[in-house]
């Protein structure tokens, strides 16, 4: 009979993990609560099956175990009890499926006042773009990348020249203004993500992916590289400061061009050139 | 084994002839009628030498047990390797030669081991082997000599995985997926000759068991004996042959995404290569696809979730309805479940991929057909509950492990509807609580019943039983431990601490989490070190083990029936046995004993009730 007993702690002891846990959810800092309102709903939903279908087994154990010449019921087959089953299966499944799709097509359709931010990553570092005044980022390539050119964008690309150029891993982002993160691949599969935006997406080399979120809450976020990209993966991290309205736009206008680096750069080799040619 | 072996060691006539004028001599409407046997009996090979019967051998038997001890050679060393990951995280820089390096070696091995080389060659390899023949009351596979070179091909694989722990870089740090662009390029450790003999050696095991696949199905199809209908086959046979046909369809995935990766690595090629930065010097590579990777891989990985899955679903059905006394429930169900697992296994890849960057509108197909797929397998977990009511349950150490295997897989069953749900996947992915959810679901809950299977065909395969009183310990400790590692686990997953980091510094997620992963680690070593239990037992049972004698469990599936036990080359004796009911008739009403073989011919138990044969 202790059988049974043990199975029953089991189950009552992962209810009460669940309730007492000191580990959840580190708390929210962006728009998708909803998300967060749909595990609940299949924690409900799913746990609570698991709790039935744990009860009834231990309830067999308990009613049912070996007894010589113990009357056993023989019935192969329940045609009715089977199809009801399926249906609750199936309302149950429907019931957690459709609010999930819901919120999916939220989080891939991204709106249309959203920032633009690109996400650059590569072994094992992030760099950011933003789009200047006209609020388009310039077409880049991976091939064009040089010590001149750090994001490889396209020089006849005029789109790309008043870009905001982010050569630093902390990204300032607006509080209550949506974002959309457009992530590229230097090398690598990587993924940027802040566990209190609860999105993700990989970034990946030779694609521009995407996902949007609203940053609601005012303070440093660690970001965390989530998709496996080598032995410095554990060490890719990030940060994510949300601020409100002044505080970055006095942030942004520090930011530097890419038409002020091509200038930065090319004041620095005339001035090089000029110290070489006076040392002479 | 070999006295028997001696006896029986003279060539098996063909018996076909005389059975066909046997029935056909009979009345037609004699309630014993069997239709007659179609195809002639095969002759088989009867090795002589030591080495023709045990190494180079040809009985399926012999070359399950084979498949079945090197793959638990194989998990060894994964179980020793998900030690040392364990230590690093529970205990960071307590053992000094585990670097990164080492910890995402020790990950990748770990993984690809425990899941092809392990669980896949243990439950087809192993389990296959030993009971499609006995099972389905056939003589043999097939085609015994591919049999043979089957598990040869297997064993040279698991040569060229080992090998690769001894090579320059060592084995390939790349996680189990091996995704591409990172697996082939520096900054992976191994990604020289650790990932080409990583593919190399998977190449090696889809061909290999390939062979070996086909002789399961086709022995399934055309070798039953007479009366062994498909609706008459046990559930492990329904399992594994469904599985069997699943690893035919979806290897070929994998095997074509190796010999690629391959070309890439070694003769430069872009099938998964796109343009490439690596550390400020642009690669030769242009115009691959990595997701193109991914969806092979996974159009492979995920019909591998249920390759392990299947069988197991078959095997604990027939341990449940045995040693509980009572048919197993909605038996039409239960198979149609197996085959329609089976079948919608194949559009539910894409769900490894809701945040890979793949076009995000595949996230709404894929999340509806997985969770499609929750309904036939939660109607199996009714069913294996169903078959408990009102039945006479053995509480013995095979129960034990059946219900431990209901608890963990209902569990991982329903952390799998969190993540096939795709909005809901989204913040999950890639944390622990995947990790949790896999190891609940492919992890522990197979691992359940492969011991409940070993606990319950021992006695058939070396004609002693396990011990009982260390089987309780050893389930109980592995059963408490591995709940207690994977559980909490999941929460981890909720805080958002993120999978395959060799340290989390002092991140403020992980923080609060430092006492539990120590609490995991120390859990993880317990479960471990409590399987030597179970291999001393198998050790000590094999020379003092209680004499089980013929069908010791009082099962009515055909491989308790044979004439010798443990069952000789041949399985049968002289004549095939014939099969008149399923082999589920349990405590029939009107039977004097409270089971019927499936040998047993209806004159024989005349009162009995019998709903369905």
């Amino acid at each position: 009979m202790h059988a049974g007993i043990i199975f029953l702690a089991v189950i009552v002891g992962s209810i009460l993990f669940h309730i007492f846990t000191p580990w959840w959810w580190t708390d929210l800092a962006s728009n998708w609560g909803a998300m967060d309102a749909t595990i609940n709903l299949t924690f409900w939903i799913g746990g609570g099956v698991f709790v039935l279908v744990c009860l009834f087994m231990v309830y067999c154990v308990f009613k049912f175990s070996y007894k010589e010449g113990r009357k056993v019921e023989y019935k192969p087959e329940d045609h009715k009890l089977e199809n009801r089953l399926t249906i609750a299966t199936t309302i149950g499944v429907i019931a957690l499926l459709a609010p999930g799709l819901v919120v999916y097509n939220e989080y891939i359709n991204t709106p249309k006042n959203a920032l633009q931010v690109e996400v650059n990553a590569w072994k094992w570092g992030w760099q950011y773009r933003l789009p200047g005044e006209d609020g388009i980022l310039g077409t880049a390539n991976v091939a064009k990348i040089s010590d001149d050119n750090p994001f490889g964008i396209n020089l006849d690309d005029p789109n790309g020249k008043d870009d905001i150029l982010i050569e630093d891993d902390v990204l300032h982002l607006q509080i209550d203004r949506p974002v959309k993160i457009l992530l590229r691949s230097l090398d690598v599969l990587h993924n940027y993500y802040v566990p209190q935006f609860r999105a993700k997406m990989d970034a990946i080399p030779g694609i521009i992916s995407y996902y949007w979120f609203e940053p609601n809450k005012v303070g440093d976020y660690e970001v965390l590289c989530a998709e496996y990209c080598g032995v410095g993966h554990y060490a890719m991290r990030a940060k994510v400061i949300v601020e409100t309205e002044e505080n970055y736009k006095n942030w942004i206008n520090e930011q530097q061009t890419f038409s002020d680096l091509i200038a930065n750069r090319e004041d620095k080799k005339l001035k090089t050139n000029l110290i070489a040619k006076n040392n002479d | 084994m070999s006295d028997e072996y001696n006896q029986q060691n003279t060539p098996i006539q063909a018996q076909s002839s005389e059975t066909m004028s046997d029935s056909s001599g009979a009345m037609p409407k004699d309630i014993d009628y069997v239709r007659p046997a179609e195809i002639k009996e095969q002759e088989l090979y009867h090795g002589h030498s030591f080495i023709t019967k045990w190494v180079f051998c040809q009985d399926a038997k012999v070359i399950g047990v084979q498949y079945f001890l090197t793959a638990v050679f194989t998990g060894v060393v994964g179980l020793i390797l998900s030690w040392l990951m364990r230590l690093q995280l529970g205990y960071p820089e307590l053992v000094p030669f585990i670097t990164a390096e080492h910890y995402y070696q020790f990950v990748t091995m770990h993984g690809m081991i425990m899941v092809v080389y392990f669980l896949t060659a243990l439950f087809l390899g192993g389990f296959g082997n030993y009971l499609i023949p006995l099972m389905v009351g056939a003589r043999d596979m097939v085609f015994p000599y591919v049999n043979m070179i089957s598990f040869w091909m297997f064993f040279i694989a698991v040569c060229v995985l080992m090998a690769s722990f001894f090579v320059p870089g060592g084995p390939t740090g790349a996680g189990w997926t091996l995704y591409p662009p990172q697996a082939i390029l520096p900054g992976t450790p191994g990604e020289n000759m650790g990932i080409v003999l990583m593919l190399v050696s998977l190449g090696l095991f889809v061909i290999g068991f390939t062979m070996g696949g086909l002789n399961y199905i086709i022995t399934v199809l055309q070798a039953r004996t007479r009366g062994m209908t498909l609706m008459r086959m046990p559930l492990t046979i329904w399992g594994i042959f469904t599985a069997t046909a699943l690893a035919m369809l979806a290897f070929p995935a994998l095997l074509v995404s190796a010999i690629m990766m391959t070309l890439d690595k070694m003769l430069g090629t872009s099938f998964f290569m796109p343009v490439i930065m690596q550390a400020g010097e642009l690669l030769s590579y242009d115009g691959g696809s990595p997701v193109l990777f991914q969806h092979l891989f996974w159009f492979f990985g995920h019909p591998e979730v249920y390759i392990v899955a299947l069988p197991a679903f078959g095997i604990v059905s027939d341990l449940i309805s045995v040693h509980s006394r009572k048919n197993i429930f909605g038996y039409r169900m239960m198979v149609w479940a197996i085959v329609g697992i089976g079948a919608l296994s194949f559009f539910v890849w894409a769900h490894h991929m809701y945040v890979s960057g793949m076009n995000p509108w595949f996230g709404f197909f894929f999340a509806t057909t997985t969770l499609i797929i929750a309904v036939p397998t939660a109607l199996k977990v009714y069913n294996w509950i169903i078959t408990l009511w009102k039945a006479n349950i053995r509480m013995n150490t095979v129960m034990l492990f059946c219900l431990g295997f209901i608890i963990t897989f209902v569990n991982g069953g329903i952390t799998g509807i969190f993540l096939g749900n795709v909005a809901v996947d989204i913040p999950l992915s890639d944390t622990y609580f995947v990790i949790a959810h896999f190891h609940m679901v492919m992890g522990i809950a197979p691992l359940m019943v492969i011991m409940g299977a070993v606990y319950h065909w021992f006695p058939l395969v070396t004609g002693r039983f396990l011990n009982e009183k260390l089987g309780k310990w050893h389930f109980w400790i592995t059963f408490l431990g591995a709940y207690s590692i994977y559980f909490p686990m999941h929460y981890l997953g909720f805080i958002g601490v993120p999978r395959r980091y060799y340290e989390m510094y002092d991140s403020p997620y992980i923080t609060s989490a430092t006492g539990m992963n120590e609490f995991i680690t120390l859990a993880a070593l317990i479960v471990g070190v409590a399987q030597l239990i179970f291999f001393f037992n198998i050790v000590v049972s094999l020379k003092i083990g209680k004499p089980a004698g013929k069908n010791p469990w009082k099962a009515n599936s055909l491989e308790w029936l044979t004439p010798d036990v443990p069952p000789a080359h041949g399985n049968w004796g002289e004549k095939l046995p014939v099969i008149y009911r399923w082999p589920y008739d349990f405590n029939v009403p009107g039977a004097k004993e409270d089971y019927i073989t499936q040998t047993t011919p209806p004159s024989d138990v005349i009162n009995a009730e019998v709903k369905k044969t």
